[in-house]
């Protein structure tokens, strides 16, 4: 729901491993001063309670509701009223895959899978390009950071509507291209376009800020020895620019990747729910959670997203090596 | 050079043309808001004011909005400056738990959240009230928060504390005396950023409120029905995400230098 990738701190930087606050002579053999753990105790528990509450305990209300299904009507065997929620076992699970709604989702997952992988892509192409040129960049710096703030700034849902009205049968989009108007907003591929693009607008800038940052530490010397060395544009910008902006653009992206994954607003402003075409697996648990009022099924939806999150960070971190920690190559101290 | 200015042009361009679009069509009169001109002619205040219309209830919205975003904003910070500077500062047992926790918790998929908050919500009476938009919007923006300022906290050099303990502060004190003040400005920046997540917010505030008065201004605008059904009122919604979104702009216009600041910081290494 957070559309920001957080920065990361560095925990095991150079100067986190050696002490706390020391003052002279004072401490532990590690250079703790008396207190430093209680206060320390005092300092983070008020996170870790709010996250407790509001995450944690969530999660594993999640994983138990997916078990259980609400009573509506008459029991079959006893022929009384019964209310409130039954034990189902996995059904909810199964149902999932196998009954009569395994179409609806397992399209939401194919859908969220494009989405993601698709996305991504084109925003982390995009934002190189726009870091590239930003880079070498001197007049006019304030005005185009200013300018690429401006769709990061706007609330996710509002470009939704934005975006729908651009894409309108009678929009401007329709007018800009060349042949008969397309009609992006009801459903089918274009549909699922007009989320990408809108999706892109929104995301691409910020990604490019990103990687800005990362280029700027990169030293002048390097591209200096490159230069002398007889490397062309293409030459430096595959051996020395892209491997020393990897970290950052891979922490980049996987925070992308996981936000893109969790995607709601866009599709449900934009085209609406219910719509083949771009319905998430977060829409459609949305949809039976709050239309329907079914938290079984919806939790067992948001269950499966949620270790679906889990292995692609999972994979990201151990696979790719994606660096959230910010401590590799710090540990050596 | 020249292909770079055509490059920054592209990227301004880019950004602003379609926030531009919605600017110029909530300027143009109802009748001709099909009209495909780069500028509105005439220039009419007919969508602001169809959107400030009573039965809209959007300045109420706009208010429900401050408070859930403001309250948000001032506990998270509250929370997040004590956690920043024990994770940036302290040596103690577990930190990279607490710090793995913290990352961890930024990664889940907020309807994973939603739906047993929902559930639990319904039960203790909760829907149709700020504190239930508050209380998982908290949770949602208060990783970032605590990343933000825990790189903010990493940066001031660490003599200063030093300094401090050596006059006598204990490392509370040096905490409230010293460092505190000292990171005003990062604290600012991390509320700047913690604000715009917060007023952006949409699943939380669309479940668990139906009711017009409670509903905060993202919501009320993507609910505007039209005369009939079946039509978008596109003029009003243009109108209402233009004022939703120009606090955010002025912020950004007034901040930019801290808040890309603010976003990077200890993402480079």
């Amino acid at each position: 729901m957070v559309t920001l990738v957080p920065a990361g701190p560095d925990p095991a930087g150079p100067d986190s491993t050696a002490s706390g606050p020391t003052g002279p002579g004072g401490g532990s053999a590690r250079g703790r001063r008396p207190g430093t753990g209680r206060l320390a105790a005092l300092l983070v528990s008020p996170t870790l309670l709010v996250l407790g509450l509001v995450v944690l305990y969530p999660i594993i209300s999640a994983v138990r509701l997916a078990f259980y299904q609400r009573n509506d009507g008459i029991d079959p065997e006893t022929g009384l009223l019964v209310q409130g929620d039954r034990f189902v076992g996995i059904d909810n699970f199964t149902d999932m895959f196998t009954g009569e709604n395994a179409d609806r989702f397992l399209n939401a997952l194919t859908n969220t899978t494009t989405f993601t992988v698709v996305a991504v892509s084109i925003e982390v192409v995009v934002g190189v390009l726009m870091a590239l040129v930003m880079h070498r960049a001197f007049r006019g710096r304030a005005l185009v950071r200013a300018a690429i703030l401006v769709p990061w700034a706007v609330p996710t849902a509002i470009a939704g509507l934005l975006w729908r009205w651009v894409f309108q049968a009678d929009g401007v989009a329709n007018d800009l291209l060349p042949g008969a108007p397309v009609l992006w907003t009801t459903d089918g591929v274009q549909a699922w376009f007009a989320v990408v693009i809108a999706d892109t607008w929104k995301t691409a800038p910020f990604i490019g800020l990103l990687v800005l940052a990362g280029l700027q530490v990169i030293s002048a010397e390097i591209y200096e020895a490159a230069r002398l060395d007889g490397a062309g544009p293409w030459r430096t910008f595959f051996s020395i620019t892209l491997p020393l902006v990897k970290p950052t653009l891979l922490v980049a992206v996987l925070f992308r990747t996981l936000d893109t994954l969790r995607m709601f607003d866009l599709p449900y402003t934009l085209i609406g729910p219910g719509k083949e075409a771009t319905d998430t697996v977060t829409v459609l648990a949305f949809e039976e959670a709050v239309k329907f009022g079914k938290y079984g099924p919806a939790s067992a939806y948001a269950v499966v997203l949620f270790v679906y999150v889990a292995l692609v960070a999972f994979a990201f971190v151990r696979l790719l090596g994606a660096d959230v920690f910010g401590t590799k190559g710090r540990r050596s101290r | 050079m020249r292909w770079r200015y055509l490059g920054i042009a592209a990227i301004v361009v880019y950004c602003l043309a379609p926030f531009y679009w919605m600017l110029v069509s909530s300027l143009r009169r109802t009748s001709d808001i099909f009209d495909s001109g780069p500028l509105p002619d005439p220039v009419s205040l007919e969508s602001y004011r169809a959107a400030f219309a009573t039965g809209n209830g959007f300045l109420r919205a706009l208010l429900n909005s401050f408070v859930v975003a403001g309250v948000t904003t001032a506990v998270v910070l509250l929370v997040a400056t004590f956690a920043g500077y024990a994770l940036a500062r302290l040596e103690f047992r577990g930190k990279y738990v607490v710090l793995a926790l913290i990352i961890a918790t930024s990664m889940f998929p907020g309807i994973s959240l939603l739906v047993p908050l929902l559930e639990l919500f319904s039960g203790i009476g909760w829907i149709n009230t700020y504190q239930a938009m508050i209380v998982p919007s908290v949770g949602c923006v208060l990783p970032l928060a605590v990343w933000n300022l825990t790189a903010f906290f990493r940066q001031m050099p660490l003599e200063l504390e030093e300094a401090a303990q050596i006059d006598g502060c204990t490392p509370a004190g040096a905490f409230r005396r010293v460092i505190l003040p000292l990171a005003a400005p990062g604290v600012f920046t991390t509320a700047i950023i913690t604000f715009i997540a917060a007023w952006n917010e949409f699943i939380i505030a669309l479940s668990v409120v139906n009711k017009n008065e409670l509903k905060t201004a993202p919501v009320i605008t993507s609910q505007f029905t039209g005369t009939t059904s079946f039509d978008s009122p596109f003029g009003t919604q243009m109108a209402a995400g233009v004022i939703v979104t120009i606090p955010l702009v002025v912020l950004v216009l007034l901040f930019q230098r801290r808040i890309v600041a603010g976003l990077t910081a200890g993402g480079v290494k």
